[in-house]
């Protein structure tokens, strides 16, 4: 029986404090007023009559102490717009009253007049630079990965095979919204207690803004209801908000979001369009290609580069490239910023090279099948960065394995004996993705981190983990705990894990990037170790001791020398090189590969589609908790098929028109398929136990394997997700429009 | 300036506790058992009826707290989340959400609680489509649901899920 959750009992009891569960005394309520325009200057700002405007606290641009600008990566996105804004749902001012009921007419007896600009909303209208809205070319951040000799290829192919392929963007459609409560005096500093990802993102990003110094800046993860990287970046700015309105009114004060306000301003996944020219053989070998990766940033660059990094190191997905040239970009359009969710870059990339693998498939006349067992990467050779696969990983037997248990052949072989009844309405179809998902940071990342984890002996005897690492579902709390109890050869109830409190525990690194169990798990293991090895060799406790022998060596070690805190850093393994500027060597320390299976039927009375099944089989290294691992799988997996089906969002001018749960659409219990979960555990001697991160793996597969499904049920490619019923309606009506206009043809002649 | 509505007095039953509330009529049943009653295990995730999160039961039905005006909650018996255990003694459907794995942020923990335990009350014994059908008014963007389907179905073994209808 795998450990219990360490926060599920006040999880399923009520008893767990999120955000908005804590109140203080003398707390204020904070609310934002946002721009209503895509682009313009603010000429004017009037406060309306009918209002007790002295009863409210009121922050504006010139309010903030130190710079105006969101601590993240470039510093140019402001906390509070000033003279312009580039986005709708921009922050302009902030309002605080201690009756939250008071805000909302206020916010509406707010008059903000503007001299529009004009904005872009698209790629293609951003890379037209007719409108330079950011920099000089409208453009965070480039990449160009090249390997071999990608212009000498197209002269040996026999076949060249093009596709452009497109993703929209998603809410992460946490069911928790953004919200935090902060503190300020003026001798102790800000305070922020919140619903975040990131304590020490928040905490950089306060120091800037208040130019404080380390120690005059506190940041306290509350319990926090899901994440998935909406809450990566954002609370830095919803944290410095509260903050501000805390200064100003020398009180606590409260911010969170209600559902439309937090779905229309806050981030999403960055929308994406990919263009594919593969060079390939007689006998389907990819001989080279050019990919052409752009994402769509929005307003401010926050985390696009490395989102854009991920998704251009994944974009050849798992396959042998002998050549091979990816150009990349992060362009700015005039809507709210896109950043971090469950994937970073990588679901859109992949899912262009998994379509265009079933399009090179069917150029050349072999099964998707057969295409990808011929162009697999294989131990030994160099992925698109050339960096060297070592590990055995047998990618024609995962392929092989995840068909089997899908039933894929002989599924295949019915539905297309189904589908010469042309009458039949619903088609059936099956199709599948393969797929890698490179774990921690980006090439250099993990080594800037320089993460530091740290085990604690207490006076009492326990154990205790020390890391900035939160839980917001994913089961971080459990794991660590479970590796710390596994080195230390105690029970899991030995150990317990302090609060995500930057002023108890170290800066272990974001909690993102699949890298928590891989990376921060390792630290733990070692940091561990080091309590146990300082207590054998100060003579207090003997090899093969007991639970009660180590609490009695601890709590004395404890009480003759005081505080007893073992730290363990980061330190890159040997042998891993990344090239920053040619975008080369070892882009992660690990990848976890995985096939995804998805059978799926057509209703073309409705032309909706359904996934009656969905096989999900991984390599993962070691899975360290089998319940929390599967559950990971399914959740990933729920998510990408509401980003296949279901989630649109509609845009009009840089806004979201359905920022509801009413019209944005994600999926229900009655929605999904049985999601079949397999593992397969090669080990990995970069993560804790053998562990490779698995958090993001099961959000790049099922959108492109669900798609290839549909191709399979109705004969037609799609390239694009959301694929929603007007999409397929429209396709199929526009082929039947194609064949009776060919029909009609050929009775003419 | 309008003359704000008048507060009145409601009362009804929360987890067989008496309670007797001076509010506006129209105050949302949600705010009135988060706010005057302490009782934060009910949460917001929309505020539309939508997500579930705010489910309570209400004379044995399942409802949408957010959508309740709290007159319409005059001598009613609500169950809320923090009703279910006894003590320390889980109910089966926390427990079984416990070792199943159904529970991962939390957050829409204790509607699915709720809705869990009106479906076993109107179907002790349910299939798993009735389990899919009956939990598929709350929305959980962690699990997948899988989890929390296997923990319904879990508890639906042998348990009188009915005493807990208060």
């Amino acid at each position: 029986m795998p450990v219990p959750r360490k926060e599920g009992r006040d999880k399923v009891t009520g008893r767990a404090r999120y955000i908005d569960d804590i109140v203080m005394p003398g707390m204020l309520y904070g609310t934002t007023v946002r721009s209503t325009i895509p682009r313009g200057k603010i000429r004017k700002i009037t406060f309306g009559d009918g209002v007790a405007w002295d009863e409210f606290v009121v922050v504006s641009a010139t309010d903030i102490p130190g710079a105006n600008c969101v601590a993240l990566i470039a510093d140019d996105q402001p906390y509070l717009a000033n003279e312009v804004v580039n986005h709708p749902e921009e922050p302009i001012l902030l309002l605080a009253h201690s009756n939250q009921h008071a805000l909302t007419k206020a916010v509406n007896a707010i008059t903000i007049e503007y001299d529009p600009l004009p904005a872009v909303f698209t790629i293609e209208e951003s890379e037209r630079q007719a409108e330079i809205i950011w920099g000089t070319d409208n453009t965070f951040k480039r990449f160009l990965v090249e390997k071999g000799d990608v212009d000498a290829v197209w002269a040996k192919a026999h076949y060249i095979v093009e596709g452009e392929y497109m993703t929209g963007a998603q809410e992460q459609l946490y069911i928790e919204n953004n919200g935090v409560i902060s503190s300020f005096d003026h001798e102790g500093g800000v305070t922020v207690w919140g619903s975040l990802q990131c304590p020490y993102y928040v905490h950089k990003a306060l120091m800037k803004l208040f130019t404080f110094p380390e120690d005059k800046v506190r940041v306290v993860q509350a319990e926090t209801g899901g994440a998935f990287g909406g809450k990566e970046d954002y609370p830095s700015i919803i944290a410095g908000h509260a903050a501000l309105l805390s200064m100003k009114s020398g009180k606590p004060v409260k911010i969170v979001y209600d559902r439309m306000e937090d779905m229309a301003a806050t981030t999403k996944r960055h929308p994406s369009r990919t263009r594919h020219r593969t060079a390939v053989s007689r006998d389907g070998k990819i001989l080279g290609g050019e990919i052409d990766f752009v994402v769509d940033g929005g307003a401010y660059a926050t985390l696009s580069s490395v989102v854009l990094s991920r998704g251009t190191i994944h974009a050849g997905g798992p396959y042998y490239w002998p050549n091979i040239r990816i150009r990349a970009k992060a362009v700015a359009t005039n809507a709210p910023p896109h950043g971090a969710f469950r994937g970073f870059g990588a679901p859109q990339s992949l899912f262009a090279m998994e379509r265009h693998m079933d399009r090179i498939a069917a150029t050349v006349g072999l099964s998707p099948v057969e295409i990808r067992r011929r162009n697999f990467l294989k131990t030994g050779q160099t992925t698109t960065t050339e960096q060297t696969i070592h590990e055995p990983i047998d990618l024609v037997q995962l392929l092989d394995r995840a068909l089997a248990l899908a039933d894929y052949h002989a599924k295949k072989e019915r539905f297309r004996k189904e589908k010469e009844n042309e009458s039949a309405t619903p088609k059936k179809g099956i199709g599948f993705a393969a797929f890698l998902h490179g774990a921690g940071f980006t090439g250099s990342g993990e080594r800037y981190l320089a993460s530091v984890v740290g085990v604690e002996g207490c006076a009492n005897g326990r154990v205790r983990v020390l890391v900035s690492s939160t839980e917001f579902g994913q089961g971080t709390k459990t794991v660590l705990c479970q590796i710390a109890a596994e080195t230390l050869d105690l029970p899991y109830e030995e150990v317990d894990i302090a609060p995500a409190d930057t002023g108890e525990v170290p800066n272990s690194g974001p909690t993102v990037a699949s890298r928590t169990v891989m990376v921060v798990g390792k630290l733990v293991q070692s940091a561990a170790r080091g309590i146990q090895q300082t207590l054998i060799a100060s003579g207090l406790l003997r090899e093969g001791y007991s639970r009660d022998e180590f609490r009695r060596a601890c709590a004395k070690y404890v009480a003759e020398r005081g505080e007893f805190k073992s730290w363990a850093r980061y330190e890159p393994p040997p042998g891993i090189f990344w090239d920053d500027e040619k975008y080369r060597g070892e882009a992660y320390a690990a990848y976890a590969w995985a096939v995804y299976v998805a059978e799926v039927t057509v209703d073309l009375t409705t032309y909706s589609v359904k996934v009656d099944d969905f096989v999900a089989l991984q390599e993962v290294g070691k899975v360290l908790h089998p319940v929390l691992a599967r559950g990971q799988i399914t959740g990933g997996v729920a998510q990408g098929l509401g980003f296949a089906l279901y989630e649109k969002v509609l845009w009009q001018d840089g806004r979201m028109q359905n920022g509801q749960m009413t019209n944005y659409i994600m999926p229900t219990s009655a929605d999904l398929p049985p999601i079949r979960v397999y593992f397969e555990e090669l080990g990995n001697e970069h993560g804790a136990f053998g562990a490779k991160g698995i958090g993001e793996l099961p959000m790049d597969g099922p959108a492109p394997a669900i798609v290839s499904a549909i191709e399979d049920a109705l004969g037609i490619g799609f390239n694009t997700v959301p694929l929603l019923p007007e999409d397929i309606f429209e396709a199929t009506l526009a082929r039947a429009r194609t064949t009776n206009r060919g029909r009609a043809l050929q009775g003419v002649r | 300036m309008n003359t704000p509505p008048a507060q009145c007095e409601v009362s009804f039953t929360v987890n067989g506790t008496k309670q007797v509330v001076r509010a506006y009529p129209m105050e949302r049943l949600l705010d009135v058992l988060r706010h005057r009653l302490g009782l934060t295990g009910t949460k917001e995730g929309c505020g539309e009826g939508e997500c579930g999160s705010c489910s309570v039961l209400m004379d044995g039905m399942l409802v949408n707290s957010c959508l309740v005006p709290l007159l319409q909650a005059q001598g009613a018996r609500i169950v809320t989340v923090e009703g279910l255990a006894k003590g320390s003694q889980l109910h089966a459907l926390q427990q079984a959400l416990l070792e199943c794995g159904g529970a991962q942020c939390g957050i829409c923990t204790p509607g699915f609680l709720m809705a869990a335990l009106h479906l076993l009350n109107e179907k002790p014994q349910p299939t798993v489509e009735d389990i899919k059908e009956g939990l598929a008014g709350n929305l959980c963007r962690c699990t997948g649901y899988a989890q929390i389907c296997e923990a319904v179905a879990q508890a639906a073994v042998g348990v009188d899920i009915r005493e807990n209808d208060r």
